[in-house]
């Protein structure tokens, strides 16, 4: 089965080119299949949204693409920016661009969150072939993003999400995201547990990123963050397989209706081909 | 028989005491696995190996460059004058070689050096007693407060054959005194010899002793060293251990809280990789009332190395009201590496509080993804992991500056990770 193509998109952005390109990807954990045939275009530059109700398989796609240990790729394939993505070690992933706004970030007492980040920066930049940046100019750009996205500086001298309130630690996420500049951000669930004042500070963060260079993929169960954070295009996932996209009229669809009349969606029989 | 034990007796020239401590020991040999002590770390190997006499060694000062003054060198178990950097101590301090003490018979260091170790377990103190010569003997008068460091640096160096020494150290804190003393077991080039080390430390009432021992020694030496403490009331005995180096190191550190409210917090890292052996035996005694000890130890075991942890606390009848705490966490950095702890609380008192945990773990492999996920490559994210797990024992230091030694010693040995 060829991918859910969005041939409007196509159409009207002939002249970008595909930075992400997942084609018909299958996945299982612990022997249960979880993704069954997962096709998605994202171009340089697009904001896409995943929606789904819980359990469609929504992380684990964050998961793969970010190169976490334990998920098992049985069919299909992933390539970004021309690259086989899933033949990459994480930290190539980085180096590549790539990044993941982690649903649950770890709290890691005695690493140091800013010694941390200079740290990864540096290693990517290195990947890179780029300089390494010295601390003051680390904490230049420290300063800058640290404005846009209200973080005291009290949390860059704790632990990495170290007694981080959970506003605290996803918007340390976002900040990590400003700071190591992917190409490719993928937020899994940022706005999960978010006040709506924290969330706005996280969709702030993110637009600020927004260029024609950058892609992101918001993954969320809630249409709440899309009218801070407006995709170019949405796209439902439930059972493993995406069922519908769209354009952001999807998300207010889903927030209207629920995910319930999706369940005729989801046989087989049923994916558009 | 025994060529360890026939090889160090046949340096022997002291008093007709000595002598017999020396007998016993030859008549008793070498403890075997048998015995509780020595159950995890056997001196087989060892038994069959013999030592010479250390010779003086000359060695470079710059080696010695990252050691500020005051500071006593010694090198293969002899004091180095020329090293050493004593003359500008401050009022109320006194440091001087063992061997010119009893030369001009001070009858303390004397009182030391005449202790009776008779338990066929504690072979090296016994040898110790019969053999040492030579030692640091620190003082520190009543009402002295020191700020600076005092450095105690004991460099082992290729000496042709492999030798033995035995070194005997004396610590005193008079009434309300307070001071910092940094250990280093260093050395210049590889060797394989043998040092045993016994320290006594005397904390008079109200004195307070920060002492830090970075233990990195060469790859293929053999350590044992034990530490003797007694606290009078409201002395305060801050400990820091970072066992880093050396083929084979033992530490017993053995501390009496003798007078009221007297308080030891002692944290230590042992570091046991490649086919190192690391061994640090704790023997915590609370015998008055109000009595206090915190212990945090991290084990980490990498390649085919063995660390061992015994913790013994005792708190003795009529310390009521003290207050025991050992937490030893291990991380387990390869499938062959081996960690053996072993928390053990007597409590023969009413009204205390005591509390243990031992745990031996791996990393967390969500906190490695998420690191890696970051562009840390996965050594670097291990050792960052790593560090931070052994970061408590070090962030526990008062003094940034002593802090900061440590912590780069902790990194420098750390590194080793990345190579493996």
């Amino acid at each position: 089965m060829a991918g859910w193509t969005i041939r409007n998109e196509r159409e009207t952005m002939e002249t970008q080119t595909d930075m992400l390109k997942i084609d018909n990807l299958h996945a299982r954990v612990a022997g249960k299949d979880i993704l069954k045939g997962v096709s998605l275009d994202v171009q340089s530059g697009q904001v896409h949204a995943i929606m789904g109700p819980n359990g469609a398989g929504k992380s684990t796609l964050g998961h793969i693409l970010a190169g976490r240990d334990g998920y098992e790729v049985t069919q299909g394939s992933v390539t970004f920016e021309g690259r086989d993505l899933l033949a990459l070690e994480p930290e190539e992933r980085a180096a590549a661009g790539v990044f993941l706004a982690f649903q649950y970030p770890v709290e890691i007492p005695g690493v140091n969150n800013t010694y941390f980040l200079r740290a990864a920066l540096n290693a990517q930049r290195k990947v890179r072939g780029e300089p390494e940046l010295d601390s003051m100019q680390f904490l230049k750009r420290v300063r800058e993003k640290m404005a846009v996205l209200h973080l005291s500086d009290d949390l860059l001298h704790r632990g990495v999400n170290e007694g981080f309130s959970g506003g605290e630690k996803k918007r340390n996420e976002i900040f990590q995201l400003a700071v190591l500049e992917p190409k490719l951000a993928i937020l899994d669930e940022t706005d999960s547990g978010l006040d709506i004042d924290a969330m706005k500070a996280v969709a702030d963060g993110v637009n600020a990123l927004r260029d024609a260079g950058r892609s992101f993929l918001v993954i969320t169960h809630y249409q709440r963050l899309l009218d801070y954070i407006k995709p170019d295009v949405v796209h439902v996932l439930a059972e493993g397989r995406i069922v519908e996209s769209g354009g952001p009229e999807l998300a207010l669809e889903l927030e209207a209706h629920g995910y319930a009349w999706l369940k005729d969606r989801v046989a087989p029989g049923a994916v558009p081909s | 028989m025994s060529a360890l034990l026939d090889s160090l007796a046949a340096g022997f020239s002291g008093s007709a005491m000595q002598r017999a401590t020396l007998d016993a020991v030859l008549r008793d040999g070498m403890p075997h696995a048998r015995m509780e002590a020595w159950r995890y770390t056997p001196l087989r190997a060892l038994e069959r190996r013999s030592f010479g006499a250390a010779g003086s060694v000359p060695v470079g000062a710059a080696l010695l460059d990252g050691i500020a003054a005051p500071r006593m060198v010694f090198v293969n178990g002899h004091f180095d004058a020329g090293l050493s950097r004593l003359d500008a101590l401050p009022a109320g301090v006194s440091v001087h070689p063992l061997s010119q003490r009893l030369a001009g018979s001070d009858a303390r260091a004397t009182q030391d050096l005449e202790r009776r170790y008779e338990r066929p377990d504690e072979p090296f103190a016994r040898l110790n007693a019969a053999l040492a010569g030579e030692g640091a003997v620190v003082r520190i008068d009543a009402g002295t407060q020191v700020a600076t460091p005092l450095q105690l640096v004991f460099l082992g160096a290729p000496a042709g054959a492999d030798a033995a020494w035995h070194a005997r150290h004396l610590l005193e804190l008079e009434r309300g005194a307070s001071a910092t003393v940094i250990e280093h077991h260093l050395h210049a080039g590889e060797h394989a010899h043998l040092a045993n080390t016994l320290v006594h430390v005397q904390l008079a009432a109200g004195a307070r002793l920060n002492h830090s021992r970075i233990q990195a020694e060469a790859g293929n030496a053999s350590l044992f060293s034990r530490t003797d403490a007694v606290l009078a009331r409201d002395a305060v005995y801050n400990r820091t251990d970072l066992e880093l180096g050396a083929a084979l190191s033992r530490h017993e550190l053995n501390v009496r809280l003798e007078g009221e409210r007297a308080r030891l917090v002692a944290n230590g890292v042992l570091f046991a990789d490649g086919r190192r052996h690391v061994d640090n035996r704790l023997g915590i005694e609370h015998i008055a009332r109000d009595t206090s000890c915190e212990l945090l130890w991290r084990g980490l075991g990498a390649g085919r190395g063995k660390a061992v942890f015994h913790g013994g606390i005792t708190i003795r009848a009529g310390a009521d009201g003290s207050n025991a705490n050992l937490s030893n966490k291990n991380l387990l950095l390869s499938a062959t590496a081996e960690i053996d702890t072993q928390p053990v609380l007597v409590i023969h008192a009413d009204e205390v509080k005591a509390a243990h945990g031992a745990t031996v773990g791996q990393l967390d492999t969500t906190a490695l993804f998420y690191l890696r996920s970051r562009g840390l490559g996965e050594s670097e994210a291990r050792r960052m992991l790593t560090a931070a797990f052994c970061r408590e024992v070090v962030t526990a230091i008062e003094d940034p500056a002593v802090r900061e030694v440590l912590a780069a010693a902790l990194d420098l040995a750390l590194s080793r990770l990345e190579n493996a």
